[in-house]
């Protein structure tokens, strides 16, 4: 999986031209390889999966014509409300503990050891924090999927150092999703520390002194000054994480498998099996449609609530 | 005093337990198997032993694994880059009409999750006789990158100085001289984190390079690893061996990259 770095509300749109336009016109001309390949790459395979989500369709053969049926049928899966509450458990693990964590590390990187110990400390802390979130998600997942292994996993090995059982971790349907979990908060804390220190940056230091003089501690100066000021960075952050996390794919692939027993089935493997193991490519596709819709309410979502606060503020 | 460097220490802990996966990844792939047989994977390896490594190497073309990913990142980061800058050109120079209306449509194309596309990319990509082919992975993801480049390279571009195109187009420059002369120099900086960015995103995909690649000629590294996960083949050295080769490759364009990196990763949190 890829966090994309956060991107920048489109100010373009807001901003008044510039001056009166001369030699406009004839720039459309350079839209134009996008839009043929995004038709055909986005847009097109987009809409063929709506119209396949009404249909039953094994992949050969014509679709038949079901209606809402496909959905009708999703609604009353118990493996489908599964993968969503197993989502809510990602988002979790990938947007809120590391959002919080992050939070913490980094105020504390910048406000209190770039401050006393000099910021080359802080950055080599930074860095190591950020090493997991280098890695294809895919090796992340192999790396732990070994660690964690129930024969040859280091995870036992060291655990019995301290006389506790061995377990099964990943194919243990009560330790399977805390497992995953785990190993997501350790691969996303890196994403926002790097981006919450890059925001406190550009906060005034005098803001941070004037508190100092006055007395304010720590968690105070933390609460009342570094959160709401990097409150855009919160954001997007949040905001690209929930996304990744609603779209997970790799370490359940490689981990798990959605198993056991549907422990951590996510709507994107989910759809998976359906689209290429079972051949019910009709019922896949409803599920993707969903998992498109929920993603696109999420992310109105929060940029309603990020503009509401704008507004306030 | 204490508290000054209790707070140190926490967060050293806390960067060690971060790396330690790597370190014990490491160290089990370069111990041989009779040694891990004896002293498990907790202690230090007897001596380097490196057979593994190449055993898997060889046994999974691990080369012609990394060339895929390679061509396939490659060409990706830069087809995505001349086409973001096609399109924030018009958007963000050009100011062509509707263009809120287009950047919407980036918008919602870079959040799209690959799954509402997956079955119709790969029906259609049989048609065209793109399927398993290392061609048709570069042009899904040429498209998907330039969502991202296009929405970030528009509000770049959309701050250019009009003055230097003027002067540009007084000397009789026409648009595509324009662009080439003038505004990709000047964008130089910006350009290279989003090549980077491109890159790096492509080479970590899996999703779609896993439904795509079937056949192991045309693999790239996190798909041929990943197939491998709960192979009969794979023991414990043999696991942490094949790991292993999975993080280098990252943590080496990490180094590489590192200071255009951590500049880029906050490109679009300080807009």
């Amino acid at each position: 999986m890829a966090v994309h770095a956060p991107a920048a509300r489109p100010k373009a749109a807001r901003r008044p031209e510039p001056r009166p336009r001369r030699r406009t016109g004839g720039y459309w001309v350079f839209l134009l390889p996008s839009a043929v390949l995004f038709a055909a790459v986005i847009l097109v395979p987009f809409l063929m999966n709506v119209g396949i989500s009404f249909t039953r369709w094994q992949g050969i053969g014509d679709p038949r014509w079901l209606g809402l049926d496909n959905y009708t049928r999703l609604f009353a899966d118990a493996r489908f409300w599964t993968s969503f509450r197993n989502n809510a458990a990602l988002i979790v693990a990938m947007a809120i503990v590391p959002t919080i964590i992050g939070l913490v590390l980094a105020a504390t990187l910048f406000d209190y050891v770039g401050k006393k110990f000099g910021p080359r400390t802080a950055s080599v802390l930074r860095a190591a924090y950020y090493l997991p979130q280098v890695l294809p998600v895919a090796i992340a997942g192999i790396v732990w999927g070994w660690i964690m292994h129930p024969r040859f996993g280091v995870l036992n090995e060291f655990l019995a150092l301290f006389g506790m059982e061995p377990r099964g971790w990943l194919g243990d349907p009560d330790w399977a999703l805390p497992s995953v979990m785990l190993i997501m908060v350790w691969f996303q804390i890196g994403y926002p520390v790097v981006i919450f220190m890059a925001g406190l940056q550009r906060v005034d230091p005098a803001l941070y002194e004037a508190a100092e003089m006055d007395g304010a501690s720590w968690a105070r100066r933390f609460w009342h000054i570094t959160i709401p000021q990097i409150r855009p960075e919160i954001y997007v952050v949040l905001l690209t994480c929930t996304i990744a996390a609603l779209k997970v794919f790799g370490p359940i692939f490689v981990l798990t498998r959605g198993g056991p027993g549907g422990a951590t089935l996510v709507p994107s493997y989910f759809s998976y099996q359906n689209f290429f193991e079972k051949a019910n490519v009709g019922y896949g596709a409803a599920i993707a449609t969903v998992l498109t819709l929920v993603i696109i309410v999420v992310t109105v979502l929060f940029l309603r609530v990020q503009d509401g606060e704008d507004g306030d503020s | 005093m204490i508290r000054k460097y209790s707070v140190l220490v926490s967060l050293a802990v806390l960067a060690v337990v971060m790396l330690v996966p790597f370190a014990i990844v490491t160290l089990n792939a370069v111990r041989s198997p009779a040694d891990y047989s004896a002293n498990g994977p907790l202690s230090l390896p007897d001596g380097l032993y490196l057979d593994g490594i190449i055993d898997f190497w060889n046994r999974v073309d691990f080369g012609g694994k990394l060339w895929n990913s390679l061509l396939i990142s490659g060409s990706v980061a830069v087809l995505a880059v001349v086409l973001s800058v096609f399109n924030a050109y018009a958007l963000g120079i050009g100011r062509v009409r509707g263009r809120t209306w287009i950047l919407v449509v980036f918008l919602v194309a870079n959040t799209l999750p690959q799954e509402a596309l997956v079955y119709p990319l790969y029906y259609l990509s049989k048609e065209v006789g793109l399927y398993d082919t290392r061609l048709g992975v570069i042009i899904i993801f040429t498209v998907v990158q330039s969502a991202f480049g296009t929405y970030l390279l528009s509000s770049v571009l959309g701050r250019f100085p009009h003055e230097i195109l003027e002067a540009a187009a007084l000397d009789g420059a026409g648009k595509w001289r324009a662009l080439w002369r003038v505004v990709v120099p000047i964008s130089r900086p910006t350009l290279s984190v989003l090549l980077i960015f491109f890159f790096i995103w492509t080479w970590n995909e899996f999703f779609l390079p896993l439904v795509f690649l079937i056949s192991n000629e045309n693999q790239t590294v996190p798909v041929a690893l990943g197939v491998l996960q709960g192979d009969k083949m794979m023991d414990a050295t043999m696991s942490s061996a094949s790991a292993l080769l999975g993080i280098l490759p990252a943590v080496v364009f990490f180094l590489i990259f590192q200071r255009t990196l951590t500049r880029g990763v906050t490109v679009g949190a300080i807009k």
